[in-house]
């Protein structure tokens, strides 16, 4: 705070015009004080450990399987068993992907992930080739949107696991999946869907759908940090990544986190019924600030125009670099997300912006935002002149333009 | 962020270029010399909140000074001089101080 302080007076800033303006929902959420309500005793009071056998133990045991309940019908699922517990949505991808290809290794030894999968997918499935699994990639369009026919030419006989995003966290396109399910059904075995970035925004049916296996995260629900699950269709077979006391099946050992799982029951079941209505609210602060935005010379829209999450708006400004996008929007308090390779570890630019087809140069200079609850209609005008003052002065500093 | 020295000189005494906007970072640095020390300096830069605050940090440092003592700053210094920069960033000092460099070769070139 204190360097944020000093940055913003180094601007010439007024602080109190700073009302904090939060547009990376896709990276992280505040967890709805409902959910709060509805599952604080179990960090505090209702601490027993659901695996033991005293009245209380089996209490626990109860709010585990009532959340359960709930999320099996925010999916559509068969039946709450097809639901597992896990601590995290890249645990969930793991599980789904190494645990599903390695227990039905006799039946081929090939996996498939679209090019814009995220990197808990990919990791896993690069992984596998240690195992000598062969990892085939789909490519996308330029829009974002999985080339159908190469996915089917892809596909064998041997490939247990396909693996794909519901819709994208980065450009916020979202994919076939009807589609895709056929395909893979007709020509490969398993589908696997990431819903971490649509669930909530989207309404998920896993039997309308063809999913048989489907990661959610707690946290992109409004629910807690530190749960999250995968949907096992009846029948499909999966074997565990963690070994230990067999909680979950037998699919995730470990001692459960209660209150961050009875929490993600209860942020499920309030964003089925809040959903629709909040969807349409951001799309409409969403359109207008695309609307807006593009106006901005050599500025330019990522991932599909109309097939896109109703929160997500993601643009690429040409001779200007994400992590100076960042800081400098950060300046006027508001927080929005980059795909730029000075913002990664790595200093490798987003892989789902070079799969998509921009240049390295272009792909450095992306931004992301995501809405949320919190923002409203008036803050508009505010973002926008944000992004126009923040553009121009990256472009003055430029030697490209 | 608060960078000083933006900008281009026209007719500069020395120029210099390097990076590439392929790897997100690009930098010229344009000087301007009075027997040997420096009178004005500009910079433009394609690049991170690293890349910027070093190139401002170089073309401080390097203001008022001989062309032989300011083609001593190193990357180190850049770093040093801003408090440090993670470890990843540290290339973005180098690019900073090797803009510089290349400016003041220049200028030894034309003088020649």
């Amino acid at each position: 705070m204190i360097s944020l302080l000093t940055r913003v007076q180094l601007c010439g800033f007024k602080e109190e015009n700073m009302e904090r303006i939060y547009l990376d929902h896709a990276s992280s959420m505040p967890v709805d004080p409902r959910v709060f309500e509805f599952a604080k005793s179990y960090l505090i009071k209702d601490y027993a450990n659901p695996s033991s056998l005293y009245s209380i133990g089996l209490e626990i045991k109860n709010a585990i399987e009532e959340s359960r309940k709930k999320i099996a019908e925010f999916i559509n699922a068969e039946n709450e068993k097809s639901i597992i517990f896990t601590g995290s949505a890249t645990e969930s991808n793991n599980l789904a992907l190494r645990g599903t290809a390695l227990r039905n290794i006799r039946d081929g030894k090939e996996v498939l992930a679209s090019a814009i999968d995220h990197i808990s997918v990919i990791n896993p499935m690069k992984e596998l080739q240690k195992n000598g699994f062969t990892f085939n990639v789909a490519p996308v369009d330029p829009y974002g949107i999985i080339n159908l026919e190469i996915l089917e030419s892809l596909l064998t006989k041997n490939t247990t696991v396909t693996s794909l995003m519901y819709a994208n966290n980065e450009i916020g396109t979202i994919e076939p999946i009807k589609e895709v399910s056929k395909i893979v059904h007709e020509k490969g075995r398993y589908l696997h869907v990431d819903a971490t970035a649509a669930a909530g925004r989207l309404p998920i049916d896993v039997q309308e759908d063809g999913i048989d296996l489907l990661t959610l995260s707690s946290n992109d629900l409004y629910g807690p940090r530190g749960a999250a699950a995968l949907y096992i269709k009846p029948g499909v077979k999966v074997q565990s990544v963690l070994l230990g006391g067999g909680q979950e099946r037998g699919l995730r050992s470990g001692s459960e986190n209660v209150f961050a799982i009875v929490g993600m029951g209860e942020a499920a079941r309030i964003a089925q019924k809040e959903m629709k209505n909040e969807s349409e609210r951001l799309k409409k602060i969403r359109d207008e600030l695309i609307k807006e935005i593009l106006k901005i010379e050599d500025t330019y829209l990522t991932g599909h125009p109309t097939k896109r999450l109703p929160h997500h708006a993601s643009f690429r400004f040409s001779y200007i670099e994400g992590e100076s996008i960042l800081l400098n929007m950060d300046m006027y308090n508001i927080q929005i997300a980059t795909g730029s390779a000075c913002s990664h570890k790595t200093l490798e630019p987003s892989h789902v912006l070079l799969a998509i087809g921009l240049k390295h140069e272009e792909a450095h200079g992306s931004m992301v935002m995501t809405l949320g609850r919190s923002n409203k209609r008036e803050q508009v005008p505010v973002i926008v002149k944000g992004v126009k003052e923040t553009v121009q002065r990256l472009r003055q500093l430029s030697p490209l333009t | 962020m608060n960078p000083k020295n933006v900008g281009v000189i026209e007719n500069p005494d020395g120029y210099g270029k390097v990076g590439n906007p392929v790897c997100g970072d690009l930098m010229e640095i344009y000087i301007k010399v009075k027997d040997d020390i420096i009178t004005d300096i500009k910079f433009k830069t394609f690049g991170c909140g690293s890349a910027i605050a070093t190139s401002s940090m170089v073309t401080e440092l390097a203001k008022g000074q001989h062309v032989d003592d300011a083609i001593k700053i190193t990357r180190n210094d850049v770093a040093d001089e801003l408090d440090g920069l993670p470890p990843q960033k540290m290339h973005c000092s180098n690019l900073a101080a090797d803009a510089l460099h290349e400016a003041i070769k220049d200028y030894k070139k034309k003088k020649k």
